[in-house]
């Protein structure tokens, strides 16, 4: 991943806001970097740049050889339903489909033939496989977010993204959310970027990049 | 008291997410309050114009007998005014041999007694004395212009010019051909009045003011007893009309019943969703103490203010749109409506709209307080069922039955507003139940390789899906407009197709007895394939099993047969076109005591049967008709026939015409020339221009219908824009999420325009069938016709319905497909 000068400037009835003034960053195949900084400092917009769920307003932004900014927007969807996994703070699952349901839907998307036996599996390994066919409203907040995790992971993206994925969680139950989350990191190799204001969290990750006000400091 | 308190802070915040609920009530309660003040504005105007309407303040009708001078003495005497019309139907023949059958009025030199008649040739009466006025439309129709010399029957009349105003037409109307007038005393040099002629002598009379108009009529009858006949007041000036008037707005008023009650669905859906806003509110007030009874009061009195101000929205929009319709359009009909604010349909409407606002709200409301606090927060996903309490079900029952109750109690055809009301309730079930198959149907379909088909397909049944909701708004106004059609469709395909195809090609009426040899002499080698002569009597009904005409307790769709003149002839054999139900028909030489075979219809209503006595006035001659046998008869064959025909004997000495059917192969110009050429007193009615005519009226009328089962379908779409708008958010947030796991927006807009058009096609289907059934129902028991299949305007209905659901659907859903998803999940 190859980031350079990005910057995002939005339009506010004050004046335009520069949210990332020129980001500069790097990361390689495999590697897992925690973001840091207060908040406002431009993480969650760092990373929704990389998702392609934000348009640089300046600078490019390449992820896996592919440079994001001359993408539109389709085809930006395509380039993630493949290659990248978000995990939300919220969890942003569809409440009106079942756990099996949301987690299929990335696969159905890519046209995976097997896409409901791959997201039942996906759900076992984060341990809901009894839960497949409740609905979000029926789970808890862990619960979701494991949800949420499966999802992410059961089209094998070669990268990561999370946004404070324990955010609303309690300690004991974001603990586990996150030794799966590592864990499954782990065992398909994928690039992580997570974004968090826990430190121990941050420390987990190979690197630690801290950003304050939309810069690399 | 609490409750006040409460509700009017809440009222603070304002009622936006109820405004589908006043625009729904607001349009169904104009509907009705519209239908009803043109109907009170018809009738006023009917009361207002009886006077100019009838030509006097009293009609005295004879049939075919001319009446006596000793009546004219008699009403002149009592300070009356009178004036002598005579009306029958002849043949208006132009120098170029052009051709015309027209409705020939004869009037007096007092005509009319009342209101004025306009002509292009100055006054009436100038205009008459030397020659014709006929109406515009027969100038184009003979090419000719005032000047030109037009013969009727015998007679030649110089055409004076148009009759634009005729101030009593509404109570004779022209039903076969465009209005003819001449003098009265030029009408026996045409020769038209003849023995049997079907012609009728009418007397208008005028009286002094103040005079009792009924005690009048009281002492004629004694002064004159037994005459048999007719006397008309200004209060049934035109009774057709009135008649007309009654149906046409029982009609509408049961189609804007529709709209309402489509409009009630809104109101059930968006109280609901208006609730499930408030779940905080409900949530803190219940665990700050309120009990359920003041939560539901809180919330009922918020609902009822707001209904109330729809329904006044609705019932001054109601009473104002029909004064700008009189308005504008008001001095185009025949009788005038009387503009102004008739409170009886305001009341009537508004009655409506609070009955239906109270039944459909109710549940919503009951649920809303007897949901447990934590509940409402996951109310969305895991809906709360509602326990239905005795008392709760007593009173939805009770809104049920007044609004039922009121329906059927306004109506005249109360038998037919109850099957409406049943009908409603049986369409509103069959589309609740077809929602449910499609969302069956929907949980087990196959799995198909596109991801936006599968996706569109499960969103039918997801939890919280508007599927039902979407459906029935739909489909209710739009099985409205589909049975409209049908019946419409059935009744042209009936005129236009199925008539034509049996009916003769000519009526030639007034036959003379020493004519008829040389009418069929004209007809051979004409290109007539069939021809057939009746002998035709005009009979007044004087009594049925002894009990006079007028006090015999008939049912109201045989009335019509106690009236006026009818008219009968005399057979040795069954005529064509009827069948035996009773009794049997009389032997070829049969010369006993005068017999008949009645119609077995007529019979039925007016209670008689075999052996019994019908007793009728044949020219003055009281004519004693005993019931031989009954007949069904096949009036749509449009061959001859008659309600009563007589054994042969005591009236085939009586003085009598014939009437005749013809048919004709290829072109069929030269037989009518022919026969009114030779024959000057014989009129000829050209049957496809008669049906073509009826057609013509059937669309008009079912245009008025349409235009009222639109507002069903605009009621619906009302409904529809709440659901989908209701749905908005929830769409929002789905696309964005899509997005972000990689859906296009292709796929996106693919996967919902499957559901709204599976929505729309179940919908279309449903619509169909529903349309199918009511338009046989109307079709067969109604109009007593034969139904027909006509795939054309069903398979429109669908098509018709998948489009605007696909419209809804790619109007609702491009916004939220516009989503940014940052910003969405940011805020998350």
């Amino acid at each position: 991943m190859r980031v350079r000068g990005a910057r995002l400037t939005v339009p506010a009835a004050a004046g335009p806001v520069n949210i990332l003034a020129g980001i500069d960053l790097d990361i390689r195949a495999g590697e897992a970097v925690g973001i840091v900084g207060p908040s406002g400092s431009g993480k969650t917009s760092l990373l929704m740049l990389l998702a392609g769920l934000e348009r640089a307003t300046g600078g490019t932004v390449e992820v896996a050889g592919q440079e994001l900014t001359a993408l539109d927007e389709d085809a930006l969807a395509r380039f993630r339903r493949l290659n990248i996994g978000i995990v939300f703070q919220s969890f942003h699952l569809i409440p009106t489909m079942t756990a099996l349901e949301n987690v299929s839907v990335p696969l159905e998307l890519a046209g995976v033939p097997d896409a409901a036996e791959r997201a039942a599996a996906s759900l076992t390994s984060v341990g809901l496989g009894h839960r497949m066919t409740h609905l979000p409203g029926q789970l808890s907040g862990g619960e979701q977010q494991r949800v949420a995790l499966a999802r992410a992971f059961a089209p094998r993206p070669r990268l990561l993204l999370a946004d404070e994925p324990t955010g609303n969680l309690d300690v004991a139950t974001g603990r586990t959310v996150m030794d799966l989350l590592f864990g499954m990191r782990d065992e398909l190799g994928t690039t992580l970027l997570l974004i968090t204001h826990d430190p121990a969290l941050a420390a987990r990750c190979g690197r630690q990049v801290r950003i304050a006000d939309g810069r690399v400091v | 008291m609490i409750a006040w308190t409460f509700a009017r802070r809440e009222l603070r915040s304002g009622v936006r997410g109820l405004r589908i609920v006043l625009a729904c009530l607001a349009l169904g309660v104009a509907a009705i309050a519209a239908v009803g003040s043109l109907r009170d504005a018809a009738d006023q105007g009917l009361v207002t114009e009886g006077r100019r309407i009838l030509g006097g303040d009293l009609e005295i009708q004879s049939g075919a007998q001319p009446l006596p001078d000793t009546l004219r003495d008699w009403l002149r005497a009592r300070g009356a005014v009178v004036s002598d019309v005579v009306q029958m139907r002849s043949m208006l023949i132009a120098p170029n041999g052009e051709r015309q059958l027209v409705e020939l009025k004869a009037v007096d030199g007092a005509y009319p007694l009342v209101g004025t008649a306009e002509t292009s040739a100055g006054p009436v009466q100038g205009a008459l004395a030397a020659g014709v006025l006929v109406e515009p439309v027969v100038l184009d129709r003979l090419g000719v212009q005032p000047g030109a010399q037009l013969r009727l029957g015998q007679a030649t009349f110089t055409l004076r010019g148009t009759l634009n105003v005729e101030p009593d037409r509404s109570a004779s109307p022209t039903i076969l051909g465009p209005r003819a007038m001449i003098a009265l005393t030029a009408l026996p040099g045409t020769g038209l009045v003849q023995p049997g002629s079907l012609l009728n002598y009418d007397l208008r009379v005028t009286v002094p003011p103040g005079t009792d108009v009924a005690g009048l009529m009281q002492d004629l009858r004694t002064a004159f007893p037994d005459q048999g006949w007719r006397l008309r007041t200004t209060s049934e000036a035109a009774p057709g009309v009135s008649r007309f008037i009654e149906q046409t707005s029982l009609f509408l008023t049961l189609v804007g019943l529709s709209a309402l009650l489509v409009g009630g669905i809104g109101v059930a859906t968006g109280v609901r969703a208006w609730l499930d806003g408030r779940a905080r509110t409900i949530a803190t007030l219940r665990c700050l103490g309120a009990s359920t009874r003041t939560i539901f009061a809180v919330f009922l009195i918020q609902i009822m203010a707001l209904s109330t101000l729809g329904v006044l929205i609705g019932v001054v929009v109601g009473a104002l749109l029909p004064l700008g319709l009189i308005a504008a359009f008001g001095d185009a009909l025949a009788v005038p409506p009387h503009g102004g604010v008739y409170a009886r349909p305001l009341l009537l409407a508004g009655a409506y709209g609070v009955l239906v606002a109270a039944t459909f709200a109710l549940w919503p409301l009951a649920r809303a307080a007897q949901i447990p606090g934590a509940a409402l927060f996951r109310d969305a996903l895991l809906p709360f069922r509602l326990r239905a309490r005795p008392a709760l079900l007593l009173v939805q029952a009770a809104l049920v039955a007044a609004l039922v109750g009121l329906t059927v109690a306004t109506s005249n055809e109360r038998l037919f507003a109850l099957s409406f009301c049943g009908g409603a309730g049986v369409t509103l079930v069959v589309f609740r139940a077809g929602a449910s198959l499609l969302m069956a149907a929907s949980r087990h379909a196959p799995r198909l390789r596109a991801p936006w088909a599968r996706l569109g397909i499960a969103n039918l049944s997801r939890p919280g899906a508007a599927t039902p909701l979407m459906l029935v708004s739909l489909g209710l106004g739009l099985s409205t407009l589909a049975a409209v059609a049908l019946i419409q469709g059935n009744l042209r395909a009936q005129v236009l197709e199925q008539l034509p195809a049996v009916a003769p090609t000519f009526f030639f009426i007034d036959i003379q007895n020493g004519q008829l040899a040389q009418f069929q002499s004209i007809l051979t080698g004409a290109g007539v394939t069939k021809a057939v002569e009746v002998p035709s009597l005009r009979a007044r009904l004087v009594s049925v099993k002894g009990v006079p005409a007028d006090q015999v307790k008939a049912t109201p769709e045989t009335q019509w047969a106690l009236r006026g003149d009818r008219g009968l002839t005399y057979s040795a054999a069954i005529p064509e076109g009827s069948r035996i139900v009773a009794g049997a028909w009389w032997p070829v030489d049969y010369q006993g005591p005068p017999l008949v075979s009645f119609d077995a219809g007529l019979a039925k209503g007016w209670g008689v049967g075999l052996g019994d006595l019908l007793r009728v006035n044949v020219l003055g001659r009281d004519i004693d008709l005993k019931i031989a046998s009954l007949r069904e008869i096949a009036w749509r064959s449009l061959s001859l026939n008659f309600t009563m025909v007589a054994s042969p004997g005591v009236l085939e000495r009586a003085p009598h015409s014939h009437i005749a059917t013809v048919y004709v192969a290829g072109p069929e110009g030269g037989v009518l020339r022919a026969v009114t050429d030779a024959l000057p007193n014989v009129s000829g009615i050209r049957v496809a221009d008669v049906l073509g005519a009826v057609a013509a009226l059937i669309g008009k009328l079912a245009a008025a219908l349409a235009a009222t089962g639109s507002i069903t379908l605009a009621s619906g779409a009302l409904v529809l824009m709440g659901a989908v708008a209701a749905g908005q958010r929830r769409r929002m947030a789905e696309a964005v999420v899509l997005k972000t796991l990689g859906a296009t927006r292709a796929q996106i807009r693919a996967a919902w325009l499957t559901e709204f058009g599976l929505i729309g096609a179940a919908a279309g289907l449903i619509a169909a069938a529903v349309g199918t059934a009511s338009s046989w129902a109307v079709v067969r028991f109604v109009m007593h016709a034969d139904w027909v299949f006509l795939p054309g305007i069903l398979a429109a209905t669908v098509l018709g319905c998948v489009a605007l659901m696909l419209l809804f659907g790619y109007a609702g859903t491009a916004a939220a497909l516009r989503t940014r998803a940052a910003p969405f999940l940011r805020n998350e």
